[in-house]
This record gives C-alpha cells, structure tokens and sequence, in this order.
C-alpha cells in the first residue's frame, strides 16, 4: 500500500497524539513511595497546598548531568513570618532527595537556584515549610534528553 | 582535597538593609555513590553534603545537600545586610573536611 502525503501526515499526527498521552499517563502516578514519604516527614503531618512558592525548572533538559533550578517563595521574611526551609525532590532519581534550603530572616527574600543531575524524564518537586508551620508545594514536570546518574 | 577550590560573588558595598545576590560555586566531582567503575563495582559516593553562609555570626543560608546536587555545585541566594561585616562561607565534605571562604562587605 502506497500512502499519499495526506494519509502519512494524519497518521503520524495520531502517532504523536499517542505518545503525549502515554506521557501524561505515566506522570500522573510518578509520585514513587519515596518521594511521599519524604514529603510527609518534611510537612511533618501537614498537607502541602499549592499557591506561594514557585519551582522554576526548564521543560526540556539536554543534559541530565547539569539542571538548573530555583525555587521563589512568597514571604515578607520578617522575624515573625518567613520559611523555614525548602526540601527539592526529583521523582525519578534512584534517590528522590536533592537539597533542603534553610533560610532565615537574615536570607531577605526565600529564593534559592542550584544545579541537579537527572537519571531520566521526571517530576521535580519543591516544599517550602514556613515558619508558622504551614506547608506548600509546587512540581514541574522536566524532560530529558541524556540522563545525569549513573553515566 | 586541595583542588575544591571555593569561588564566591559578593558585592563590594551596599546600602543599608538592602538584599544583596551571592554566588557561589566549588569545584568539586560530587561522586554520586550510583556510578560503576570499568570492572563494575560501585565507586563510593564523595559528595559535599553541606553548605552554609553566615553574616558577623548570624545564620544567613544553608543547604543539606544530597547526591543529587550537580559537580561542582553552584549556590545561588539572597542576603541582607543591616551593617558592614564579613560573610563566612563553609563547604563540608563527606570525609570531613571543610572548605572555608571569606567575603567582606562595606555599607554605605
């Protein structure tokens, strides 16, 4: 069977479609029991809400070897009000644990940027616990294209 | 090991109160502990596993670090400065030793 042009586009277009989906489904159960457990001693029994902090981390990492990424929270960081730590977690490393930030009133603003290996395509997530001890997490989802760990 | 050599980015003067961006970076091979050597067997992890900023004695910033932080790691923050002082900065290996490094800043 010979395909025209037409049913050759249509057909990789569907195929593309496919593959965005597996993605999506396999993300959607990435949390591994590590990185909950790790979260949860990290919340110390709080459940983390969405809102205030900012995980920023490229879409597409070429090298897994070398990621940048930094975390934002929002907090005056006056001595009554300000965040105790940020944990960074990467779902899909053989260890999830990447760095914990401790910051105090005297850091001024609760921002951090570092760099971190990835084994593979994966969720990166961050936990900012404040001082008053509420919890708040955000996640990004960072593709790659060469894995960092194990190389 | 006497190639870590730390590198540091303070400004040199600030105004009173204000946030200032410090850069840090140590040259380090952050041995992961995941790596197999040619015949196989696991090279031991050597990584620094702490890193902390201080501000005339005060905590300022400071970093538990796991294995999987990048080789030579890089350290990027935010500090306040209410008065002329010096920043001390301390890398600590996993065998123990510590690299330490000195910033002064003056307020204007």
């Amino acid at each position: 069977m010979i395909l025209t042009r037409r049913q050759a586009l249509v057909l990789s277009a569907g195929a593309a479609a496919f593959a965005l989906t597996g993605l999506r489904v396999g993300s959607a159960h990435a949390n591994s029991d590590k990185t909950q457990k790790a979260i949860a001693e990290f919340a110390g029994g709080k459940t983390p809400q969405s809102g205030k902090i900012t995980l920023t981390a490229p879409e597409i990492a070429e090298n897994g070897n070398t990621v940048p990424v930094s975390v934002a929270v929002d907090s005056p960081m006056t001595e009554g009000s300000y965040v105790r730590s940020v944990m960074l977690l990467a779902d899909g490393n053989p260890n999830p644990g990447v760095a914990t930030f401790n910051f105090t009133p005297m850091s001024g603003s609760a921002a951090a940027t570092t760099r971190m290996r990835l084994a593979k395509t994966q969720n990166v997530i961050a936990v900012a616990k404040m001082s008053d001890g509420s919890v708040y997490m955000d996640e990004k989802q960072v593709k790659v294209t060469i894995g960092g760990c194990g190389g | 090991m006497a190639t870590s050599k730390p590198r540091v980015k303070v400004p040199k003067t600030a105004s009173a109160g204000e946030v200032i961006t410090i850069k840090t970076l140590i040259s380090h091979e952050m041995e992961s502990g995941q790596r197999k050597d040619k015949q196989g067997n696991p090279i031991p992890r050597k990584i620094i596993n702490k890193f902390s900023c201080e501000f005339n004695g005060m905590p300022v910033f400071s970093c538990d670090i796991d294995p999987a932080i990048s080789a030579n790691p890089y350290f990027e923050f935010n500090a306040k400065v209410p008065q002329s002082g010096t920043f001390k900065f301390a890398w600590v290996d996993d065998d123990g030793s510590i690299y330490a490094h000195e910033e002064a800043i003056e307020v204007k």
